[in-house]
């Protein structure tokens, strides 16, 4: 797999997939997509910059260990419960505000974040997987 | 919350305004807060320093909101909170009773004692294999368990609950760890299969997945179908993960390689939760189909308790012994299941109670033994009651109170579940439970005398100075010390004064018996 043609590309193909899996999270309220399949596109964005230039480079692109952000995604998905008490509806209920900024209205909602969530918890588990099958390899 | 004050529902039924207070989230508080720890300790996983405090304060909130929530059931009876604002049958509900919440609120107390013993023997490995974060998982699994009222989410908490046991119990990839957990996964992933084959079959059924919703269905009347075929595969589910007859074996042969607190937090939690989800399942929901092949749970009951303690005497290994000991205590509760009348679940709450807390710190004891003596096997303790008496009498109260023997918790439990089967005229099962107390006071009578009466080990001359055992460090000392003495002084208070306990676990097995405050929670009495 180390041809100088997958290697000169694969950064680039990296950048893309992440980009791309942020904007299937993004519309994946209404139309098909969201955190799960997005997270799963960013997985194998990292795994195909590891197959191409090592795992070592990987580690230290994504900075924090895969299972950490793997732990912030539960955290933070959880988290998107917790406003239902200030609203005084059940826990996990979506909770939605629509800032204006200039003419464009935004949609957030308490169910973005849960999905932000969930895009982290499989980002950090599978690319976890990943990057340990891969260090199997190397050696 | 659905069961308090006027409720509005939507034209298209799929929404429902109530105002929730604070108070009503402690309803989701139990599963929330272990998995916020576990989450938060899985991002500090490199911290091995800070990991042991963090969770000694998660388990703290947990017991916290625990009690809270057992304060507000036993004030305002059952209470319902349906996630995401849907409508109860649709939605997933969690919903609350007495028996719930005693159980959801002695595990949290078990799992903070668990969590001070932790922190003085978790080692640094350990804790970057993520120990902390599996416990909380698995605490929150147990809460999730205890608490919901969906079917098919309570097969979701019990597969919490089992990753997280299979990754403490594989910690630390011994051989004879690997051994045990190929026993403990498979037996358990057999057991959760069926599981979750009996619930679909429910949902094929009754069409539909809530508790309430399933108890008003089947007990209609109006339903055609294999109802008690399907009790019987929940019945056979859930008692495999409760370790009963013949589906004992893979307890006794897990549960000794762990460490010796994760050894502690099984036998104390988990066939529990089984024990548990018999009574939501098979008794509440399948009453009458219940009925129908009781006599076969009583022999099963019979079978466990006696196969149990046969083999606890059988052993040298003290963890095995214990393990056997736990089969024992299963299958005693099992006969109140048998029995199903409201005397019989009275006893089989108090017995559970008892039994989470006696048999943790018996477990944690063996802990304290294994770092003295280095050692568990029978033939190679002794002499630890010169070496710390305190912890020899501790120990005793404790083997009293696994014996069913008074001022202990645990004769209780058996006083009550002996007086349920007396009123029902079933004088063998009597017996069976007074023949299994007395071999299980042989049993860990065996234990503590060679452990603590004998000099030394095997061998040693009667008469010669006490055996020297290695000496604890200050720290692991202080953590025992806490948390052994918290757990006996909870059986010996609940030995002495049993009235609180004993009159919660009846209201408790009443709202098993009839819930009707438990469907009128998840409908609000609309229906």
């Amino acid at each position: 797999m180390n041809t100088i043609i997958f290697r000169t590309f694969a950064p680039y193909l990296t950048a893309l997939m992440v980009l791309f899996s942020v904007f299937i999270l993004l519309r994946g309220h209404n139309d098909p997509g969201g955190g799960f399949i997005g997270g799963l596109l960013a997985a194998s964005a990292f795994a195909i910059y590891g197959i191409a230039n090592g795992v070592t480079p990987v580690r230290r692109a994504i900075y924090f260990h895969p299972i950490s952000l793997a732990g912030f995604g539960l955290f933070i998905a959880t988290l998107a419960g917790l406003p239902s008490i200030l609203a005084q509806v059940p826990f996990l209920t979506g909770l939605w505000v629509y800032p204006k900024i200039g003419s464009v209205e935004l949609a957030l909602s308490t169910t973005l974040i849960f999905d932000i969530g969930v895009y982290f918890v499989v980002v950090g588990t599978i690319t976890s997987i990943a990057l340990a099958l891969e260090e199997r390899l190397e050696d | 919350m659905a069961s308090k004050g006027p409720e509005i529902t939507d034209v298209t039924g799929i929404l429902v305004n109530a105002d929730l207070q604070l108070a009503d989230f402690l309803i989701v508080a139990p599963v929330v807060i272990p998995i916020l720890f576990s989450a938060l300790l899985l991002m500090l996983r490199t911290r091995p320093a800070t990991q042991g405090r963090i969770a000694i304060i998660g388990m703290a909130l947990l017991a916290l909101a625990c009690f809270g929530l057992l304060q507000r059931v036993l004030d305002t009876g059952p209470v319902t909170m349906t996630m995401g604002r849907w409508v109860p049958p649709f939605g997933i509900s969690f919903s609350v009773d007495i028996a719930g919440a005693l159980l959801a609120f002695t595990s949290s107390v078990i799992a903070f004692v668990g969590s001070i013993y932790a922190n003085s023997t978790a080692s640094k490995l350990e804790m970057r294999y993520g120990f902390y974060p599996f416990f909380m998982a698995m605490m929150a699994g147990v809460s999730g368990a205890f608490l919901t009222g969906d079917l098919f989410n309570l097969y979701v908490w019990f597969e919490v609950l089992l990753i997280s046991s299979f990754g403490m119990i594989v910690l630390g990839s011994e051989k004879n760890q690997l051994d045990g957990t190929m026993k403990y996964a498979f037996l358990n992933l057999v057991a959760t299969t069926m599981f979750l084959m009996a619930t679909g079959y429910t949902y094929g059924l009754t069409g539909t997945l809530n508790m309430a919703d399933i108890w008003t269905k089947v007990n209609s009347g109006l339903l055609e179908g294999p109802v008690t075929t399907i009790a019987v595969l929940f019945f056979l589910a859930f008692a495999m993960k409760a370790a009963a007859f013949p589906m004992n074996f893979w307890l006794p042969a897990s549960y000794h390689t762990p460490k010796f607190l994760v050894s502690a937090v099984f036998a104390g939690l988990l066939t529990k939760v089984g024990v548990y989800a018999l009574l939501r399942v098979t008794l509440m929901l399948f009453a009458d189909q219940r009925d129908l092949f009781a006599e076969i749970i009583a022999w099963i009951a019979a079978l466990t308790m006696i196969a149990g303690v046969l083999g606890a005497l059988a052993q040298n290994d003290i963890r095995r012994i214990f393990g056997y000991l736990v089969i024992s205590g299963i299958g005693t509760m099992l006969a109140g299941l048998a029995i199903g009348s409201v005397t019989a679940i009275t006893g089989i709450l108090v017995y559970a109670v008892h039994s989470m807390i006696v048999m943790t710190a018996l477990y944690l004891a063996a802990g304290v033994v294994g770092r003295m003596m280095n050692s568990n096997d029978l033939r190679q303790v002794g002499g630890i009651y010169a070496a710390s008496p305190m912890f020899a009498a501790g120990f005793l109260i404790l083997a009293l109170s696994v014996s069913g023997l008074p001022p202990t918790s645990g004769f209780w439990g058996k006083f009550i579940l002996v007086k349920a089967t007396v009123e029902l005229g079933a004088w063998w099962l009597t017996a069976a439970i007074l023949i299994s107390g007395l071999l299980t006071s042989i049993a860990i009578f065996r234990v503590w005398i060679f452990t603590f009466w004998r000099g030394g080990p095997s061998g040693t001359r009667d008469g010669a100075e006490a055996w020297k055992v290695e000496p604890l460090n200050q720290e692991y000392q202080l953590a025992a010390f806490i948390s052994l003495g918290v757990l006996v002084l909870a059986t010996f208070a609940l030995g002495v004064f049993p009235e609180v306990l004993i009159g919660t676990a009846a209201d408790g097995a009443k709202g098993l018996l009839y819930p009707t405050g438990y469907i009128e929670s998840v409908f609000g009495g609309t229906q």
